[in-house]
C-alpha cells in the first residue's frame, strides 16, 4: 500500500521547515456546491491538509460558529454520502491530504463497514471522530487502519499521563492538540501554560503536533510555531465565510483573511 | 449487566469528547470510594430523611381504585422536598461533588425539576449553580423557572436547536468541557456517559427499595404490576430496579406519545427509534437514516428527549421491562381524573403512567398495581389551562 499523504506531507514540511496549515470547513456548508468550491480554493493556495466536518444536529464540542456552519448544511440535506462525493472529486484534482471530521451517530447510521470502504475509494486520508475514544472505537479504528485511512486523536490540556497512553497506542498520523478546555472557537488569548503543555505531548509522543481551537490570528501561529508541526484553523475561517456570503472572490473578507493567515506561513 | 466495564449488554458506554474522558475517570472512582464510606451514606441518610422526607407513602388509592376495578397504590414521590422524585439523586450528586472538592454545579432541565432540584441542593450545600434550560420549555415551565432562580441559581435559557432538552444538555456539555476542572455537570437521569447511568441509578433506587417494603407490608405479597413513565428514565429505573430480579412481577414504562406515532410528533423512542450513539451512549434514539437526531414533541417536558438511558434499552431487549406509550390526550384525561378522584394534581409526567393504567383497566381487574408518582403538577397547571383554551379554540 502507498504511504498515506498526511505521513508524506508531515515529512515534506519537515524537510522544508514549515509548518502545516490544516483550514477547517463543514460539508455542505452552505451547499454542496459552495463547499466544492471552497474546497478548490484551500487546494489552489497551499493548504497542507484539509479538515472536512460532517454535520451534525447536536454537535456538542463545537461553539456558535461551526454550530451555524453544521445548521446550515443539513438545512441544505447535506449527507455523509454528499461529504465522501465531496472529497472524491477533490482528490481527482489535487494530492492534498482530507481528514474527516465528525461526530460518532452519523457514521453508525451510514454503517462502519461501508464508510470505511467507500472513503478509501474516495481518497479519505484521516478519520477524527470527536465522540469516540480509544477505548470505545477499537473495531472502527481497526477498520480504518485496514483500508489506508488514519485514525487522527484529541489530546487536551487535561489529558493526563494514563490517557496519553491510552490514546499513543492507537493513534496516526497526528495529535490534534485542543489548546483549551472547552469547545471550537476563536479565542482572544490562549492559557499561558499553553507553551508547557506542548513540550510534554511533544517529548511523549512521536507523531507531529497540530495545535487547533481558539486559533484565529498571525500573533498566536508566530507564538506557537516553535512549539509544533502545524495548526488547524476552523471558527476564524467558517465565520469568515460566513461574512463573505460564502464567496472566496479576491479582496473579499474571506480570501483577505486567508491571505494574511497564509502569509505567516511562508 | 454487561461484561464490559458501562454497559448494559450492548448499550451504555462513554462517548465524549477527550476532554472529559479525565473527568469521567475521577468522577467514577471518586463515586466508588464514597458509595461506600459511612461519612458520605450518613450524610446522605439523614438528608433523604430529614430534608427530602423519605421514606415518602405508598399510598392505596382507594377512589381510582374503586372507580378502575384495580387496587391501585401510589408511590408518593410528589411529596419529595420540591414537589419530585429528582431531589434524590441531585443531593447525591451535589454532595459527591462537594466530596470532591468542586466549587461549582451545572445541570440541565427539562421539566424545571431537575434544575429546581440542583438548584435546591446547590444552595443546601453551599455550591454554585448554573441550569441550562431550552426556552421553549422555559414557556412551558415558568414556575419552575422563578423557583430556580429564587434558589440562588443562575438559569441560562438555551436557544440552539429544537430549545428543549437535549440542547440544553448540549450547552450543558459544552460548559463542562470548559470548566471541567472545578465544575461537576449533575445530569438528571439515568443517561449519559459511565458512571452516570449506574451512579443515578444507585441514587434513585431508594424508591424501589422502599416500595418493595411497604407493599409487602400492606400486601403480604409482591406486586403484580408497577407502572413509571419514561423520559430519561430515573424514575421507572428508581423503582424498577430492586424488582428486576422478582421476575413475577411485571414492569412496565410509559413513555410520550405525544399526538400519536404516526404524526412523528411524540418522544417514544422505543416506539420508532434504533440503536445511535448520542449525548455520550449508545441506546435507542429517535433519529433519521442519516443519524441526524429527530426534534421530538409532548406534552410534558420532562419526557420530550429523543434518547432512554442504555439499561432501560437492554430492558426492552431482554423484554424484562414492556415498554408503551401514552397520547396528550389520553395524558391530559388522567390527569384531571386522578385530581378529581384522589384530590392529588400530578406531573404531567407521571400522568402518562396513571394514562396507561386507565386504558388497561381490563386487564388489569383484581391486580395489585403501582404507579410511580414522580412529581406533582403544580407546575403544569398553566400548561394545562393553555391546552385547554387551544383545544376549545
Amino acid at each position: 500500500m502507498n504511504k498515506n499523504g498526511i505521513v508524506v506531507t508531515f515529512e515534506r514540511l519537515k524537510r522544508e521547515g514549515k509548518k502545516a496549515l490544516i483550514p477547517y470547513l463543514t460539508g455542505g456548508d452552505p451547499c454542496l456546491d459552495k463547499t466544492g468550491e471552497l474546497l478548490d480554493f484551500y487546494g489552489k493556495n497551499g493548504a497542507s491538509i484539509i479538515e472536512i466536518g460532517v454535520p451534525f444536529s447536536d454537535p456538542m464540542a463545537d461553539g456558535p460558529v461551526i454550530q451555524r456552519a453544521m445548521e446550515r448544511a443539513l438545512k441544505a440535506g447535506t449527507t455523509l454520502g454528499d461529504i465522501l462525493g465531496l472529497v472524491r472529486s477533490f482528490k481527482k484534482r489535487y494530492n492534498i491530504p482530507v481528514v474527516i471530521m465528525g461526530y460518532c451517530n452519523p457514521f453508525l447510521a451510514y454503517g462502519l463497514d461501508r464508510f470505511c470502504k467507500e472513503a478509501r475509494l474516495a481518497g479519505v486520508d484521516g478519520v477524527l471522530t470527536v465522540d469516540l475514544p480509544p477505548e470505545e472505537g477499537v473495531w472502527f479504528f481497526k477498520e480504518l487502519k485496514k483500508n489506508g485511512i488514519l485514525p487522527i486523536f484529541l489530546v487536551t490540556p487535561v489529558t493526563g499521563k494514563r490517557r496519553m497512553e491510552i490514546i499513543g497506542r492507537v493513534a496516526e498520523g497526528f495529535l490534534y492538540v485542543v489548546s483549551v478546555t472547552g469547545v471550537t472557537g476563536e479565542r482572544q488569548e490562549l492559557p499561558r501554560t499553553l507553551e508547557e503543555t506542548l513540550i510534554q505531548i511533544k517529548t511523549f509522543f512521536a507523531l507531529p503536533v497540530v495545535l487547533g481551537f481558539g486559533v484565529s490570528d498571525v500573533k498566536t501561529i508566530e507564538r506557537f510555531s516553535p512549539y509544533v508541526d502545524g495548526f488547524v484553523i476552523g471558527s476564524a475561517f467558517v465565520r469568515r465565510w460566513e461574512e463573505a456570503s460564502f464567496t472566496c472572490e479576491k479582496g473579499g473578507i474571506f480570501e483577505e483573511f486567508f491571505r494574511v493567515i497564509k502569509n505567516s506561513f511562508a | 449487566m454487561g461484561k464490559r466495564k458501562g454497559y448494559f449488554g450492548e448499550f451504555g458506554g462513554r462517548f465524549v469528547p477527550e476532554t472529559l474522558m479525565g473527568a469521567l475517570d475521577e468522577l467514577e472512582r471518586q463515586f466508588s470510594i464514597h458509595r461506600r464510606s459511612k461519612e458520605f451514606r450518613g450524610i446522605l441518610l439523614s438528608y433523604l430523611k430529614d430534608y427530602v422526607g423519605r421514606p415518602t407513602p405508598l399510598y392505596y388509592a382507594e377512589n381510582l381504585s374503586g372507580r378502575l376495578g384495580i387496587r391501585v397504590y401510589l408511590k408518593r414521590e410528589d411529596l419529595c422536598h420540591t414537589g419530585a422524585h429528582k431531589i434524590n439523586n441531585a443531593i447525591g450528586q451535589v454532595l459527591l461533588a462537594k466530596f470532591m472538592g468542586k466549587k461549582r454545579v451545572i445541570a440541565e432541565t427539562g421539566a424545571g425539576q431537575h434544575g429546581v432540584a440542583t438548584a435546591t441542593a446547590a444552595a443546601l450545600l453551599g455550591l454554585k449553580c448554573r441550569i441550562y434550560m431550552g426556552t421553549e420549555d422555559m414557556k412551558r415551565q415558568g414556575l419552575n423557572v422563578i423557583r430556580m432562580k429564587m434558589l440562588g441559581a443562575e438559569v441560562e435559557g438555551v436557544v440552539s436547536g429544537s430549545r428543549t432538552l437535549k440542547d440544553a444538555i448540549n450547552e450543558a456539555l459544552r460548559d463542562w468541557v470548559s470548566n471541567v476542572r472545578d465544575t461537576h455537570y449533575v445530569i438528571g437521569t439515568v443517561f449519559g456517559p459511565h458512571p452516570y447511568p449506574t451512579m443515578v441509578r444507585e441514587f434513585v433506587s431508594i424508591i424501589g427499595k422502599e416500595t418493595l417494603r411497604q407493599i409487602v407490608q400492606k400486601e403480604h405479597s409482591l406486586p403484580d404490576v408497577i407502572v413509571a413513565c419514561v423520559g430519561g428514565g430515573s424514575n421507572a429505573m428508581g423503582i424498577f430496579y430492586p424488582f428486576i430480579r422478582r421476575k413475577e412481577v411485571r414492569l412496565i414504562g410509559v413513555e410520550a406519545g405525544g399526538l400519536g406515532i404516526p404524526s412523528g410528533r411524540h418522544a417514544a423512542r422505543f416506539a420508532s427509534g434504533k440503536t445511535g450513539i448520542f449525548q455520550g451512549t449508545k441506546s435507542y434514539v429517535l433519529q433519521d437514516e442519516h443519524g441526524q437526531i429527530l426534534s421530538t414533541y409532548s406534552i410534558s417536558a420532562g419526557l420530550d428527549y429523543a434518547s432512554v438511558g442504555p439499561e432501560h434499552s437492554q430492558l426492552k431487549e431482554t423484554g424484562r421491562v414492556e415498554y408503551t406509550y401514552a397520547t396528550d390526550e389520553d395524558v391530559l384525561d388522567a390527569f384531571h381524573l386522578l385530581s378529581k378522584e384522589e384530590g392529588i394534581i400530578p406531573a404531567l409526567e407521571s400522568s402518562h403512567a396513571i394514562a396507561y393504567v386507565v386504558n388497561h383497566k381490563d386487564e388489569l381487574k383484581g391486580k395489585v398495581v403501582i404507579v410511580n408518582l414522580s412529581g406533582r403538577g403544580d407546575k403544569d397547571v398553566d400548561h394545562v389551562l393553555k391546552h385547554r383554551r387551544e383545544a376549545h379554540e
